[in-house]
């Protein structure tokens, strides 16, 4: 270790590999048998249970606990798989703050509410370590093209393929998983959790992939039109919001997404540099997602810059302890004016804002913070250009089965308009336009 | 502040917790460790007779089911007698008597249905200075089938003679301990109190098979392979324990014949339960199996605590103040007239007593938007499924309904009188109503 916390700039092994495997372990460290039980046993089995209407994929969450409690967590599990084929991912990464547990009524009851999250993936774990539990029906002979493996293409792919459909899977990237293996923080799912979700899901068979296929590059909507029955996009948000401030274009002031996709996919973490002083500009996941892994990986001070108030952050509330339980300096009603330095950031002059009804405004009042690295979190979006399709809010306009204005494509996932930006939704959204498209595919 | 100190049949304790007669109590050792916690007295487990000690399976001897977080509820065992040499238990009998003498020393004793064999044993008993015997007319397993244990308790005539046996033999007290594996428990109590027992101890353990190992399709505690009904013990049993006891308590046969109350006793409010419908004090094992002998802290203190707050002074003084309470169904007073009532800032909304009431019993509860649940009393008979499946303790009530009022559910105004079955038009052989 030749570096530490206090040497200067944007440098790599500021902490002992040691010090960031501790770092960088298991976020929420599996239940073991006993502890699922007892976790288990909390469940109420409510009638009509909101943890259910609170998912976005709808999964019989009393039934699967009681499944684990009565020793069965590979039927618990295919209670899961069969709403969320993710639901491996999904129990380690859903904000289960904001949606199951949130209305969990041992949440209204005692503000303890059943760990769903854990319970999930505790019987996830199980089955994911036997064969694969879904068999394909008889082939159609139909083809259809998924474009993104992201987790809306990969649960729309399994689903098409498990209806006996060919599927072509195409992503830019040289791998599939998308959001799941490049844009979550590391210590949400250790060990390579994202690729050997991806090929415990490819393993049902039928699912071809291509890989370095960017749509509107070198991949063409309407040839995928001509070539294949139906079409299903799942091409994410490729663009990255500019800060649109004087000197986003020095050294250093990078994309928090790049920043987490390096991450994700650096074999050692010692050689990843990180600034001495970072300021993460964005109040969303991944906003607190750079923010902590800078912190994670040896940064002194990181500070998370957010234009509005506390409240409106995207950020759950679990999400901004988290960042402050790390070290990270939350600043709200704060946005980024100018970055400033020589070459290289050094500094980022800030201004207060405040909102009386009018929108946002800023105070007038300014400050300056240290910065060795300003990272944007400031959101991401569509990156394609004279497709054909018709946008609602930036993001390709969608029915609630998934179709878009072409007919014979279908969308889902962050790209399409509608739902949240969610691992969940996205595979909610894959799943239900593949049943549409199977609907489609068999029906006319 | 109250008393505990207990006199049962003239064998005095510092407090009503024994022991009851089982592993805790098969030797010096653990007897005297009971003493030193606190412990009121013990019922020496249960010696045979002489010859060569009694021999034990080798493999597992206890099952149990669990509930939450393994909590055990319920044990089952296929132990028998005490498997030690008669000489050293007795030897060992009369040692801790000698050094604990304001504690109760009972000993259990089992030997074979023989005039002979009980005349042979008592002497030596009595020799040890113990402060009473109980006869062990209950274990279900394993002496049962030498013509022991519950194989006597099931047959009152033979509980009857083996009684008057011993009373004629020993001046010892004599409690006849009870088996719950018969139809009927007042019939060996009777049976005991002809006899001349002294007093009833009960209940003994009920004949269990306690689960199924499902890969070996076995009964559980597996001995190679195979099971054997066990005794079941624990919290579980403690419902038909209050039964029996009461059982006992009001009948007209055997009246005021002491009892010594036993059935998965866990905690103070257990004992206070027993000795509430009639039991004069309680013998312990399971909770002290599980949890060790340090329990009888919170019993003495809890029992202590509860009577301070009552006003009751000595331990006697509440032995069966329950038992008026006890009546038949015929005798309930049917213009009693309750409606649920979900208490909606309590409510956590978690409809489990919705899913209880529609499915299972009388649509009683509605459903309305926002996860409100509301008792619909035009349909609610008040049987309290809902406050029993409610996860939140004082949720939802059983409010009565004020005599006059009209009952939704009827249309008929309630009744100010008591009223029972034995009056009811609905009854064939309905008498006029007794002022």
């Amino acid at each position: 270790m030749v570096n530490s916390v206090l040497t200067p700039g944007v440098t790599s092994s500021r902490l002992s590999k040691d010090e960031l495997a501790g770092n960088f372990s298991d976020l929420h460290p599996p239940l073991d048998g006993h502890e699922a039980l007892v976790a288990a046993d909390r469940c109420y089995f409510c009638y009509d249970a909101p943890c259910v209407t609170a998912c976005p994929t709808s999964i019989d969450i009393p039934l699967f606990i009681r499944q684990i409690s009565t020793g069965m967590p590979e039927s618990a599990a295919k209670t899961i798989f069969d709403q969320n084929i993710l639901g491996g991912m999904c129990a380690r990464v859903c904000p289960t703050e904001t949606l199951c547990e949130q209305v969990c009524v041992r949440e209204t009851a005692e503000g303890k509410p059943v760990e769903i999250g854990l319970l999930q993936r505790f019987a996830t774990d199980r089955l994911m370590s036997e064969p694969h539990p879904y068999k394909r029906a008889a082939e159609t002979g139909k083809q259809v093209a998924v474009v993104g493996a992201g987790p809306a293409g990969l649960a729309c792919a399994h689903r098409l393929a498990m209806n006996g459909h060919g599927v072509t899977l195409y992503d830019a990237r040289n791998k599939a998983g998308g959001l799941n293996e490049f844009g979550i923080a590391a210590y949400k799912t250790v060990d390579g959790f994202a690729q050997d979700e991806v090929d415990w899901l490819l393993s049902i068979g039928g699912i071809s992939q291509v890989f370095g296929k960017r749509l509107g590059e070198n991949l063409d909507l309407d040839q995928l039109r001509k070539d294949f029955d139906a079409v299903f996009l799942a091409i994410g948000l490729g663009g990255v919001n500019a800060l649109g401030t004087e000197g986003e274009e020095k050294d250093n002031v990078d994309d928090a997404v790049n920043f987490i996709s390096e991450l994700r996919q650096s074999e050692d973490l010692s050689k990843l540099s990180v600034g001495r002083n970072v300021v993460v500009v964005g109040g969303g996941m991944t906003a607190v997602d750079a923010a902590v892994q800078s912190k994670l990986l040896g940064a002194q001070h990181v500070t998370l810059a957010y234009r509005r108030g506390q409240e409106q952050m995207n950020a759950s509330g679990f999400e901004q302890d988290l960042a402050t339980s790390s070290g990270v300096t939350i600043l709200t009603n704060v946005q980024p004016l100018k970055v400033i330095g020589n070459g290289a950031a050094q500094e980022v002059e800030l201004g207060y804002t405040k909102d009386d009804g009018n929108g946002l405004e800023l105070t007038g009042e300014t400050f300056r913070l240290p910065a060795d690295q300003v990272f944007k979190a400031i959101g991401q979006r569509l990156d394609l250009d004279d497709s054909g399709l018709e946008l609602a809010g930036g993001k390709i306009s969608v029915d609630e089965s998934g179709k878009t204005s072409l007919n014979g494509v279908w969308a889902g996932g962050d790209c399409a308009s509608g739902g949240d930006d969610l691992t969940v939704t996205a595979v909610a959204e894959g799943r239900d336009a593949a049943e549409d498209i199977h609907d489609k595919l068999m029906n006319s | 502040m109250a008393n505990l100190a207990s006199n049962f049949v003239g064998i005095k304790s510092p407090n009503p917790f024994w022991l009851a007669s089982a592993p805790p109590t098969d030797k010096a050792y653990n007897v005297e460790r009971a003493f030193e916690a606190g412990w009121g007295g013990v019922v020496w487990k249960t010696l045979g007779e002489e010859g060569p000690p009694i021999v034990n399976v080798n493999g597992p001897r206890y099952g149990a089911i669990w509930g939450a977080d393994r909590r055990l509820l319920g044990l089952n065992n296929i132990e028998l007698i005490t498997d030690r040499d008669l000489y050293v238990n007795l030897r060992e009998i009369k040692e801790v008597k000698k050094k604990w003498p304001d504690r109760a020393v009972v000993v259990s004793i089992m030997v074979p249905c023989e005039e002979g064999a009980w005349k042979k044993i008592l002497p030596l008993v009595e020799e040890t200075g113990a402060d009473g015997i109980e006869l062990n007319f209950g274990c279900p397993h394993g002496m049962s089938e030498r013509g022991m244990g519950a194989a006597v308790g099931q047959v009152p005539e033979y509980i009857e003679m083996v009684t008057r046996w011993c009373k004629a033999t020993t001046r010892m007290p004599v409690i006849v301990k009870l088996t719950p594996n018969i139809t009927d428990i007042r019939y060996p109590a009777r049976a005991a109190h002809t006899g001349g027992a002294d007093a009833v101890s009960l209940i003994n353990t009920v004949s269990s098979i306690i689960s199924v190992d499902l890969d070996d399709f076995a009964p559980q505690p597996t001995i190679d392979g195979k099971g054997s009904h066990g005794g079941y013990c624990g919290p579980a049993v403690k419902p038909i324990a209050l039964n029996m006891v009461a059982d006992i308590a009001k009948d007209p046969e055997t009246p005021g014949l002491p009892i010594s109350g036993i059935g998965g006793v866990t905690t103070w409010r257990d004992a206070a339960e027993f000795i509430s419908l009639g039991a004069g004090n309680v013998q312990v094992c399971t909770a002290a199996m599980t949890y060790g002998f340090k329990i009888i802290d919170e019993m003495t203190s809890g029992l202590s605590t509860w009577m301070d707050q009552k006003g009751i002074e000595n331990v006697a003084d509440f032995i069966g103040r329950a038992v008026p309470n006890v009546t038949d169904w015929q005798y309930l007073n049917l213009n009693y007239v309750t409606k649920a009532k979900i208490n909606q800032d309590s409510c956590i909304q978690c409809g489990r007593c919705y899913a209880a009431c529609e499915d299972t019993s009388h649509q009683a509860i509605a459903m309305k938007d926002g996860r409100v649940f509301e008792v619909i009393d035009e349909e609610c008979v008040a049987c309290n499924l809902c406050v029993n499946v409610c996860p939140v303790d004082n949720c939802i009530t059983m409010e009565r309904l004020a005599p006059g009022t009209v009952d939704p559910r009827t249309g008929q105004k309630v009744d100010a009188d008591y009223g029972n079955w034995t009056s009811h038009p609905n009854n064939p052989s309905a008498k006029a109503a007794a002022e």
